[in-house]
């Protein structure tokens, strides 16, 4: 007898228990990232704050999983994503890797309702919206736009050797021959992770083939056994000749040390460095568009997105009105080190170099970022990643350039 | 008895239902899954393409590479290993004063997940600091490396890691195969006139062959199954070139980064496979020993 009454002790609180775990489902927001450290994890929290004090009654869960570039959280995502339990917006970088990892899979719900709405087909400027669009529609909702074609140089060591940062390959290649000789490192490189020299490679690609050229290579338009494509491994080949020897064991960050010790002169990068520098305190740096790459903006974006099965919709609606929205952006951009999707924002809140770079953002040709998800999909960026692993020690251009090739016909692009 | 076998039976059952799922279940879906065109997170048409994951994969340098690097990582691991801990025990077997604290230090590292240890491998083996200054300080600069950051050694640098958290785990295999060697033995060995070497030889190194064979098991298929230690060593990329790339890392790269889930899943039989040589004549071995016991 005793034992049935404690049994139905144990029915009745489990009973209260989902009880109250029902009732606790009417607001709570569940935000997907990989921003866990420094001016990023900074910026959500803002964001977070932001957002409490428009929807006070909403429970903010904060699902981050650290990792660079997002490695982990993507991976995690994905065992998510397939197993019926999304979080409720998730960040996802603009361009290809939210189109074909999520959009054209299905997973998506398209946002025109909340484009119109807020009015965001004007504020937005036109190269970001064609890269948000898929089938006609809008996907998801850029938060911060960073730039990867910068060239970040120590000012004392161009002074002390009398440099101007180099427009050309050629103004390059000069003053790296000059640096060399003087026993400085001309070029600062950390490829621990392979994307950092991925990334290098693509501003060789820009300023070889120019604007028009580099997007047509993720169109079929631009032939990868051509030989601009062969020019760009050439010049990318001599360009590691003046990097540091150590540059398979440093990451991006390590890198920017070398620039920030004077023990480097340039450093090709994105403008997370930015954010970098400051965060060491280090003031001694310059910067201007990466060789070749003047006027154009190489760009990536972090974007969210609103997935089909998102247990809490509305609260993620109001969680993307607040990411696109000119206060949200005003707030997150200055502490993350990024600019602002949309054109309006005040330069006043934002650092020298930033400003700059909200200039150029408005006069530059855009062009999507391959290192970091913009231009090809994952499995497409993988197989180039695999590539430039190869060809950073072996400088092997026919090997690479075929390798190139198949990747393209590999991701359906190419014949 | 008929009662007991039923019970037994039912005990076992909520185990057997599992283990048959989730790990028999899963092996002949990742075995179905390789078959198929399945490389993207959405295929509209999924249909059976026989061997050609496989053909692609056994044409793709990289792979080409990680086999490669596997059977380097295996030869100087596992004799590595196996060296290091019969010297360790045979030291600690003589009955040194303080065995009990030596055999901890020497096991500890084991106790540590491969994550720790390649961090702090990372650490000594980065070639601007760490051991080459070290060496630098003790005027032995010829034995200053690149290590991991040198395509020439790659994951031969991996494997001295290896060795360092997995000799102490042999030397404890080793040291309890010494002590059940009976006494008798060596004794008649001595009356018989045997030098410690022939005694060493003839009783101890024979005897051992059971310990030797498991530790072989165990290395073996740490080492084809190596992933972890890799990652905190040389990163996600698998080195310059990849040069400490293994197997297993490729597959998490294929799978989880570029979605090529049937690429990847090939990538895992062919891992099955090859720790399946290892361990189907092992299991033959020591049943065998049991029917015959």
């Amino acid at each position: 007898m005793k034992k049935r009454a404690k049994a139905w002790g144990i029915g009745a609180l489990l009973g209260l228990l989902i009880a109250g775990l029902g009732l606790a489902q009417g607001g709570k927001l569940e935000i997907f990232s990989w921003w866990t450290t420094g001016g990023e994890a900074a910026g959500l929290f803002k964001l977070f704050e932001l957002y409490k004090q428009k929807h006070p009654g909403v429970e903010i869960i904060n699902a981050a999983v650290a990792g660079g570039a997002g490695s982990n959280a993507k991976a995690v995502l994905k065992t998510r994503m397939l197993g019926g339990d999304p979080p409720d917006s998730f960040q996802v970088h603009m361009g290809h890797e939210l189109i074909d990892t999520w959009v054209v899979t299905g997973f998506m719900e398209p946002l025109d309702e909340i484009f119109q709405k807020n009015g965001w087909e004007e504020v937005f400027p036109k190269g970001v919206l064609e890269l948000l669009k898929w089938n006609g529609h809008y996907w998801s909702v850029p938060a911060n736009i960073h730039r990867a074609n910068v060239l970040w140089y120590n000012q004392a060591i161009f002074e002390k050797y009398g440099l101007t940062p180099p427009k050309t390959f050629d103004d390059f290649f000069a003053a790296a021959e000059k640096l060399k000789a003087a026993g400085v490192i001309p070029l600062a490189l950390g490829d621990n992770g392979i994307w950092a020299s991925t990334h290098l490679f693509e501003t060789v690609l820009i300023g070889t083939l120019g604007p028009e050229g580099y997007k047509g290579l993720w169109t079929g338009a631009t032939d990868w056994k051509g030989p601009g494509v062969r020019q760009a491994l050439e010049t990318f080949a001599r360009m590691l000749d003046y990097v540091n020897p150590d540059h398979a064991a440093r990451s991006w960050d390590q890198a920017n040390d070398l620039i920030i010790q004077g023990k480097a002169a340039m450093y090709i990068h994105g403008d997370w460095a930015n954010a970098d520098f400051m965060a060491k305190k280090f003031e001694g740096y310059g910067w201007a568009p990466a060789p070749g790459n003047y006027g154009v903006y190489d760009a990536l974006s972090d974007t969210f997105g609103l997935p089909k099965k998102a247990p809490h919709r509305q609260e993620a609606i109001w969680w993307l009105e607040l990411v696109g929205s000119k206060e949200g952006q005003e707030a997150f951009n200055p502490l993350k080190g990024s600019i602002c999707a949309r054109t309006d924002c005040d330069p006043k809140l934002f650092n020298p170099y930033l400003q700059w770079a909200m200039e150029r953002w408005k006069t530059d040709t855009i062009v999507p970022s391959l290192a970091h998800g913009a231009a090809a999909k994952e499995s497409w960026l993988a197989a180039i990643n695999d590539t430039m692993s190869l060809f950073v020690t072996s400088r092997n251009v026919d090997q690479a350039q075929a390798m190139l090739a198949q990747a393209c016909v590999d991701a359906g692009v190419c014949k | 008895m008929r009662r007991y076998r039923r019970t037994a039976f039912l005990l076992l059952l909520p185990s057997l239902v599992l283990v048959a799922v989730f790990v028999y279940g899963f092996i002949f879906w990742t075995g179905e899954l390789s078959l198929t065109n399945q490389n993207d997170l959405f295929v509209p048409q999924v249909r059976f393409v026989g061997l050609e994951n496989y053909q692609r994969l056994f044409a793709h340098p990289r792979f080409q590479i990680d086999l490669r690097n596997t059977l380097v990582f295996s030869l100087i691991f596992i004799p590595g290993s196996l060296i290091l801990g019969l010297f360790g025990a045979l030291l600690l077997n003589t009955g040194v004063r303080g065995e009990g604290f030596f055999r901890t230090i020497f096991l500890m590292p084991m106790a540590l997940s491969f994550i720790v240890t390649g961090v702090a491998w990372r650490w000594l083996m980065n070639p601007t600091s760490g051991l080459n200054l070290l060496f630098d300080a003790l005027g032995l600069g010829f034995l200053k490396s690149g290590w991991y950051t040198d395509p020439a050694v790659g994951i031969k640098a991996i494997a001295l890691a290896a060795i360092w958290q997995l000799s102490g785990y042999t030397m404890a295999l080793y040291l309890a195969g010494l002590r059940a060697i009976p006494r008798e033995l060596y004794e008649a060995a001595e009356v018989d006139g045997a030098t410690p070497w022939q005694a060493f030889r003839y009783v101890t190194f024979p005897l051992l062959t059971p310990v030797t064979l498991s530790a072989v098991i165990v290395l073996g298929h740490i080492s084809l199954k190596i992933f972890d230690l890799v990652v905190a060593i040389a990163g996600i990329s698998g080195g310059p070139a990849f040069s400490s790339d293994v197997p297993a890392l490729f597959m998490f790269v294929t799978t989880f980064q570029a979605n090529r889930f049937a690429q990847g899943a090939a990538i895992s039989i062919v891992l099955l496979v090859l720790v399946s040589f290892l361990v189907i004549p092992y299991l033959y071995w020591s049943l065998r020993q049991e029917v015959a016991e």
